[in-house]
């Protein structure tokens, strides 16, 4: 009864936080209808460039779907495209699924407000990814089958451990779509007015629902290599074009940047957000939850399972790693660019005569106004379609990543103990499939006026101090038990969420409860040492007769994690 | 069967050997990233002054803006290093001993 009890827990726990939030959506509710001087704004032109660019997007991304749905007939074509991806594809892959709007739009902006700072959110982003490599990707393809709970629980008591690592994958996936659906909605809305924020969340979920149960993870793929290309390219050409204004000079780009911007020469000394105070601990905390949150994604992690062998698995984290780091560097010229080209611009700023940063439509539109300033209406479109493009991608990722915890981690292994057959499975994938993505739409409905600032930060945080220590103490660590694993992995799920509900961003913006209780933004400097300690005590105290068949049954997995001699067999060529 | 496979394997020096030399390999690019990274992170803690300093007396770009972009472009080739050394050295290591163990 153990593993339920704690799901329970956990589950508990997310909802404290969800009701939190809900309260406060209502508070905010009551605020607007207070009416406001309405002024009847002019309806702005429709913006044809991005629809017809959407439009052509969703077609071929339909089309891949239908072909994909023919060529998913059982389960590892759908969890795994039939292990059959090549490295460099899996590499274009895994930077479609890890660049999110959050990392292109917000990077972006990041630099545009305060300049240097963003530069910190890049190379955190990026410095996971060596350690996936050196650690983790060859040994978690030699071992695992579907999901990430396959290899934590490889030699360990499967209902526990499986329990424990789908209700981590499974708060990262929730999480991260409600930040994805918000910033959809909003973006959508935004730059196409006449589509409703409710209409848009609801084009996506719908588009979303389509991909991932007709055409499983080989349809999730290819979307996301599309997209892959169509941001890396965006991106490149913006990052041009500013390049090209400023006469291909790095010293006139700052230059300029720190005469428009109105702070000037402190964009270029930010450590911090600029107006917020250093704080040492935060900086570090920050640094160790961009890090090892990025390996400890459940959609990131599952990507290993898609290719053909190990070797493969090592060629596309190079291949990602390189896309990955090229984008991080564009993001920051762009985000430059955006300060010389956009802050300033009456055509873009909201009130000009209250701040020359502040935009029309919100805090992540830097990098869409710069390719109006660049490429015009044209442009915009492209950009916009690419960003819409992007949202697809990474949310067709998270929710097959979450369909495949509750289906083959809780009802395959968990309730059916293995018994169920691969057709069950599959349906109850795809069933997943559509409950999560009703649930995205309607959790991002709700959490429409909501500070989701924190969003990152809860997922990250999860990633890095759950799912990320688990993975690589059962695969390093012969004396790891089910015991050790499983306190282990809630301690981290536990510690997480409860330092973040008592931290900065919840505790005083989102309840306004006062100053905070535990004064961090990000927990992971005092959640992960707690989880190593956790998992360690719990692990060596544990004197059980099944612990030490546990620890004795390492040799094998080690065998198979190093040779890769009875792993999942790939597609052959 | 594959368990006597797998015992024949842990019995194999090479097997060892591979795994010492391998792990260490990673571990010490491991090693080097996160020297990299939580140097510049705190640098960026403890140290700021130092980051932020322009790299030359008449340019507005300061050195952690270099530093940055540096840890990207060195992790990025440090991946490159570890596959080419893995394609080049582990892996027919590897292709011997499971062929030998097969036998």
């Amino acid at each position: 009864m153990k593993p339920v009890k704690n799901a329970f827990r956990a589950l508990l726990a997310c909802a404290a936080l969800l009701a939190a939030n809900l309260v406060h959506a209502a508070e905010s509710a009551v605020a607007a209808v207070v009416p406001a001087v309405v002024v009847a704004p002019a309806e702005p032109p429709l913006n044809w460039h991005a629809i017809v660019m959407f439009l052509i997007f969703v077609a071929i991304t339909l089309v891949i779907t239908y072909w994909a749905a023919t060529r998913t007939k059982n389960a590892t074509d759908f969890y795994a495209a039939g292990r059959g991806i090549t490295g460099l594809q899996n590499g274009m892959a895994i930077a479609g699924d890890y660049m999110s709007a959050a990392s292109f739009l917000g990077i972006a902006a990041l630099v545009y407000m305060n300049g240097f700072y963003g530069l910190i959110f890049s190379v955190g982003w990026l410095v996971g990814w060596p350690i996936i490599l050196f650690l983790i990707a060859e040994r978690l393809r030699n071992l695992g089958k579907y999901t990430y709970g396959d290899v934590v629980s490889f030699r360990l008591s499967q209902g526990p451990v499986r329990t424990m690592a789908a209700i981590g994958s499974l708060i990262v996936v929730i999480w991260y779509l409600i930040g994805q659906a918000v910033g959809a909605g909003q973006l959508l809305h935004t730059l196409v007015p006449q589509m409703s924020y409710q209409l848009s969340i609801v084009i996506v979920g719908a588009l979303i629902i389509t991909y991932v149960t007709f055409g499983g993870m080989k349809a999730t793929t290819w979307v996301q290599i599309i997209k892959a290309g169509l941001l890396l390219g965006g991106a490149t050409l913006m990052a041009i074009g500013v390049m090209a204004h400023e006469g291909f000079s790095f010293a006139k780009l700052f230059n300029d940047a720190v005469a428009a911007h109105p702070k000037h020469l402190e964009i270029m000394k930010s450590v911090v957000p600029i107006g917020a105070k250093a704080n040492p601990i935060e900086s570090i905390s920050l640094g160790l939850t961009l890090m090892f949150g990025t390996a400890g994604l459940p959609h990131i992690l599952m990507r290993f399972f898609t290719v053909t062998d190990s070797k493969a698995a090592r060629k596309s984290v190079l291949y990602g790693t390189c896309f990955i780091g090229f984008f991080y560097i564009l993001t920051f010229i762009i985000g430059f660019g955006a300060i010389v080209l956009v802050a300033n611009n009456p055509e873009y700023v909201a009130d000009i005569s209250k701040s020359v940063l502040n935009l029309k439509g919100g805090g992540s539109m830097p990098a869409v106004y710069l390719s109006h300033a660049l490429g015009g209406n044209l442009f915009l479109g492209f950009i916009a379609a690419v960003a819409f493009a992007t949202i697809l991608a990474v949310v067709s990722g998270l929710t097959l990543a979450g369909a495949s915890a509750l289906s083959h981690d809780i009802y395959a292994r968990v309730i059916m103990k293995g018994k169920a057959t691969e057709k069950q499975e599959v349906w109850v994938s795809k069933m997943s499939v559509i409950g999560l993505g009703i649930l995205a739409i309607f959790l991002g409905i709700a959490f429409e006026k909501q500070n989701v600032a924190y969003i990152v930060a809860l997922t990250f945080s999860i990633a890095a101090c759950t799912n990320f220590p688990i993975l690589v103490l059962s695969i390093f660590w012969r004396g790891l038990t089910t015991r050790g694993a499983v306190l282990g992995g809630y301690t981290g799920i536990f510690g997480s969420i409860g330092l973040l509900i008592i931290g900065p961003t919840v505790w005083t913006k989102v309840l306004n409860m006062g100053p905070a209780i535990f004064p961090y933004d990000f927990p992971t400097f005092v959640v992960l040492p707690a989880v190593l300690v956790v998992a360690y005590i719990a692990s060596v105290t544990d004197s059980s007769e099944s612990g030490k068949k546990e620890q004795a049954a390492y040799d094998a997995q080690m065998v198979r994690a190093e040779t890769g001699l009875g792993s999942e067999v790939g597609a052959s060529h | 069967m594959s368990e006597l496979i797998t015992a024949k394997i842990l019995k194999n020096p090479k097997y060892m050997q591979l795994v010492k030399q391998r792990d260490t390999f990673a571990w010490t690019l491991a090693a080097i990233v996160c020297v990299m990274y939580f140097g510049f992170i705190l640098m960026i803690a403890f140290a700021p002054g130092f980051l932020t300093q322009p790299i030359a007396a008449d340019s507005v770009i300061p050195l952690g803006m270099l530093l940055g972009v540096g840890v990207i472009v060195v992790s990025c080739i440090l991946t490159g290093v570890y596959v080419y050394r893995a394609n080049q050295t582990f892996d027919p290591i590897v292709n011997e001993i499971v062929r030998e163990a097969s036998k």
